[in-house]
């Protein structure tokens, strides 16, 4: 899923300081999942929006609403239903929802309420970790299931570096060195000759240097 | 500045037993401030965090929980999960800028027990040095 976070406060009453009316927007989508933008977050958070307003002397009108998705035309239609009734929204979705809405509503202020953070899982109740960089050019089938690019803190393509100890990053004792995790995977799977293949000189065109990246399918289009 | 603080209590069905004992009459003739409103809950693990912020947004200067022994609760995690939603009440209310005493969590045994009322009278001390919510302007 997407992973995010609420940003500061401060930050968000900064952005709708000036508003009367606004639309807390959730997305029922991966920010419900990661606990940082559904429903539950979003009522928190408008709550905290009128508090601290109240507390600059200020007073606000929040309305609640919440879209299946943000990142789909089809969902993004239904916030019409409130138009005309808020000066801006404040997206609770991670980053793509709040491009959609601003790509598809000319007239329509959005802000973000979360910093959208990684493509990671969670294995431990209220813990998130990164597991995918979405770099577009997949080698897990090479490295045993685990991403060297995304969980790699130099995303080395071709073995550990030497700041690896004892299975530990140099950059943090709380952080695997996946190459060794990589290492030990493959072993077990009697496949650690793979090891010695020497992957290429990386193309990262696909993974976003070569400007926004898009995919179109034939198939599905109408 | 002296002021008569509105305060929010939380608590804990089991653990809160004695303020229906003599039809409330007791809880007074022990010394509980008159300044706490006491919201009786049937587990403190039910509580949002979102029912902490309305209280504030009600007109309460402080809000405070009262839930099982972390080690004893009825619902096995209840009272645990409560601290967890009033630690992350006053890590919003620091960000806010507002003093985190404002909200408390306290863990007691349930049944009649002189330590209810003492927490009252420690929160209710608290809340007068603190002087009325920020969020009263």
């Amino acid at each position: 899923m997407i992973v995010a976070e609420r940003k500061p406060l401060a930050e968000i009453i900064e952005m709708v300081k000036d508003c009367k009316k606004v639309l807390v927007l959730a997305c029922r989508g991966c920010v419900t999942v990661c606990s940082a933008g559904g429903e539950r977050e979003a009522e928190i958070l408008s709550s905290l929006i009128r508090l601290g307003m109240k507390k600059a002397g200020k007073s606000i009108e929040i309305i609640n609403g919440s879209l299946v998705r943000q990142c789909d035309r089809e969902y993004i239609d239904e916030i019409d239903q409130w138009d005309g009734e808020y000066d801006a929204v404040v997206s609770t979705a991670c980053g793509v929802g709040v491009n959609f809405i601003s790509n598809l509503r000319k007239d329509t202020m959005v802000y973000p309420a979360l910093n959208t953070t990684f493509f990671g899982g969670s294995a431990e109740q209220g813990e998130w970790t990164e597991q995918c960089a979405g770099c577009g050019d997949c080698v897990l089938h090479l490295t045993g299931g685990l991403c060297p690019v995304a969980r790699c803190a130099k995303s080395l393509m071709n073995g550990p570096c030497g700041g690896s100890v004892d299975g530990v990053c140099e950059i943090n004792k709380d952080v695997e060195c996946i190459w060794q995790s990589i290492h030990d995977r493959l072993n077990s799977f009697d496949r650690v000759a793979q090891m010695e293949v020497i992957a290429p000189i990386r193309d990262w065109s696909t993974a976003g240097h070569g400007g926004p990246r898009k995919v179109v399918r034939d198939d599905l289009t109408v | 500045m002296s002021f008569d603080p509105a305060i929010t209590l939380f608590s804990c069905h089991y653990t809160s037993q004695q303020s229906c004992a003599e039809e409330g009459s007791e809880l007074e003739q022990l010394g509980f401030p008159a300044s706490i409103n006491l919201i009786r809950v049937p587990c403190t693990g039910k509580l949002q965090v979102t029912t902490l912020l309305q209280a504030f947004e009600d007109g309460a200067d402080g809000v405070y929980v009262v839930g099982c022994p972390v080690e004893g609760c009825h619902n096995v995690k209840g009272s645990l999960r409560a601290a967890k939603r009033v630690d992350s009440v006053r890590d919003a209310l620091e960000e806010l800028g507002v003093e985190g005493g404002r909200v408390q969590m306290y863990h007691l045994p349930r049944g009649l027990h002189p330590e209810f009322v003492a927490k009252g009278k420690e929160m209710d001390s608290r809340i007068r040095d603190l002087g009325p919510s920020p969020f009263k302007n």
